[in-house]
């Protein structure tokens, strides 16, 4: 993808001009939710799809960058946007804590136990009233009541997480996490501690998803524990989006990001009111299909099985399209 | 100073010992040979020297340090690399990037780390596979890429499980004349191995094994004359 720095170049353009190109709130916000789940979905991918770990429990880290975001408002008495830095920090540590215990378990072990986790943290936040406010949420006021600075900064925030994950992947770190991906034990003997270096990744990834969750305290101005940590909502969202999109690819999530957001909205809506109420109660068995079919046929992903789409599209005469890509 | 060695080696595996009370040792800069049946332990003896299990009892000593105990990326650090006996590629890495992630072992830079990732490819004669995917390798070029990536670790001692097998006549010969080329740069060498004249031409030394215990040790053709040996592979007439 990079070998077409244009490309880039004009949907960064795109991207930049987009608030003045397109008035509408409505269409601001639906980018804005994408810009936040490209942050989410590239995240997750560096530590499930580069790093091997698949987590089911991102949440945690949304919903702790968005509590901390909270907290600094209800105990701390001080701006929400001080957790757009303390966010992601805090985020990591949760994280650094959780590798310590989760990393002594391989593949769908360590998956199951991320799964765990992510359910105590939500469980905590309901119950513990004096700290999170249960149920009732955190209700702060918005800052800004236009739309537009909360896209720049999650244009900058989505920018800067892309560029990170590809310098990060691009180094030592990069090769060291691939390598962990690929073979453990191998891993081992080649000199890597595969203990210090999937801790580096879920640090890395859980500090991109705690700004997220800081970002979306500030700008959805409401957060309570089902929001949050939920499991299907978000843990499981970020492995959609990075799944459709393509996984242990750079562009993958960010396309994955911006597919899961719009068809999320198209159901949450029943096809923008065309449609009967009761389809927007459909979405998750349609997300199911689509991941079925993902699956089935492009098991690399949007971004992963490009050439074999374009092939499909194009109708080109070599008949080798195959079904299913190489996953092994 | 013993270079290596092992005291009393000893691993049980719930009720049954795989090494029994081994104890050996290799010289700097031999190839050391370590033959027996199949199961007879020379896998488990590799595992227990890389830190992969923990041993019961015993010692290993390495460069007048003892090593058991120590995680297997710690041991690959002292300067001790492995290749596996079942080949394990970096499967969606390219043959360069499979090296250069082990390059990195004993490199301040990614620059340092490429440029003896393809020294090494060059030395293991795969440069012209280096930009292929490590899983669509031939046989004869994963194994090679076994020893290109535990090179490029920059070991001293290097243990090599079974490398051989499965090669062409062919593939054999340039094999052998790899693995003198590794112990002429310095490198010492521990070889498992089944195909006899690959020990034979190889080795300084064998040690051969049986249940995890010594059977017979010395120069390879007092070894392969050995009546103990003989019956341990053939049984008794």
């Amino acid at each position: 993808m990079n070998s077409r720095p244009w490309v880039l170049g004009i949907i960064g353009l795109l991207l930049l001009a987009f608030p003045f190109l397109v008035p509408s709130d409505y269409y601001r916000h639906i980018l804005i939710i994408s810009l936040m789940w490209v942050v989410i979905g590239s995240s997750w991918n560096l530590l499930a799809g580069y790093t091997g770990q698949v987590s089911f429990g991102h949440a945690v880290f949304f919903g702790t960058g968005a509590y901390t975001a909270g907290l600094c408002v209800t105990k701390l008495g001080i701006s929400a946007w001080w957790g757009l830095v303390l966010g992601g920090p805090v985020a990591l540590l949760v994280g650094l804590v959780i590798g310590w215990i989760c990393f002594r378990l391989r593949g769908p072990y360590f998956a199951l136990a991320t799964i765990a986790v992510g359910e105590i943290f939500r469980l905590v936040a309901i119950a513990w009233r004096d700290f999170t406010e249960g149920m009732e949420g955190i209700l702060i006021i918005q800052t800004y009541r236009s739309k537009v600075p909360y896209y720049y900064l999650a244009l900058l925030l989505a920018a800067g997480c892309i560029l990170a994950i590809h310098l990060v992947m691009r180094s030592k770190w990069g090769y060291y996490f691939v390598a962990i991906r690929e073979d453990q034990d191998v891993a081992e003997a080649i000199g890597i501690s595969t203990f210090r270096y999937k801790s580096l990744s879920l640090m890395i990834s859980s500090f991109f998803t705690g700004v997220a969750g800081a970002f979306y305290m500030n700008y959805m101005a409401f957060i309570d524990p089902h929001v949050v940590f939920s499991l299907h909502d978000v843990s499981i969202m970020a492995i959609l989006v990075g799944i459709i999109g393509g996984v242990g690819t750079l562009w993958g999530p960010p396309l994955g990001a911006l597919v899961m957001v719009w068809l999320q909205e198209t159901f949450r809506s029943s096809f923008f009111g065309l449609l009967p109420r009761w389809v927007s109660e459909a979405h998750v068995l349609v997300f199911g299909l689509l991941v079925i079919f993902v699956i089935r046929y492009l098991a690399n992903g949007i971004v992963g099985d490009w050439a074999h789409i374009k092939q499909l599209i194009f109708r080109s005469k070599a008949a080798s399209f195959s079904t299913g890509g190489d996953r092994s | 100073m013993t270079y290596f060695e092992t005291q009393h080696l000893t691993k049980n595996f719930g009720g049954l010992t795989a090494v029994n009370d081994l104890s050996f040792a290799v010289h700097q800069g031999e190839i050391f040979g370590l033959i027996g049946p199949n199961g007879s332990g020379k896998t488990t003896v590799f595992n227990l020297i890389t830190g992969f299990y923990p041993i019961t009892s015993g010692a290993i000593v390495y460069r007048g340090g003892t090593i058991h105990g120590l995680p297997t990326w710690k041991i690959c650090k002292q300067g001790i690399g492995r290749t596996f006996q079942v080949v394990k590629p970096l499967r969606r890495m390219t043959v360069l990037d499979n090296v250069v992630t082990s390059a990195f072992n004993r490199s301040s830079s990614k620059a340092e780390a490429v440029a003896k990732a393809l020294e090494v490819l060059d030395f293991c004669g795969l440069r012209t596979r280096q930009d292929q995917p490590a899983k669509g390798l031939t046989i004869g070029d994963r194994k090679r890429l076994e020893i290109a990536r535990a090179l490029a670790t920059g070991p001293d001692l290097l243990l090599l499980d079974e490398t051989m097998a499965g090669l062409t006549p062919q593939e054999q010969a340039e094999g052998v004349e790899l693995i003198r080329k590794i112990r002429d740069s310095g490198i010492t060498v521990i070889i498992v191995e089944h195909i006899m004249h690959v020990i034979m031409n190889l080795c300084d030394r064998i040690l051969c094994i049986n249940y995890g215990q010594e059977i017979a040790a010395g120069a390879p053709l007092e070894v392969a004359n050995n009546q103990a040996v003989i019956e341990a592979y053939l049984g008794k007439e």
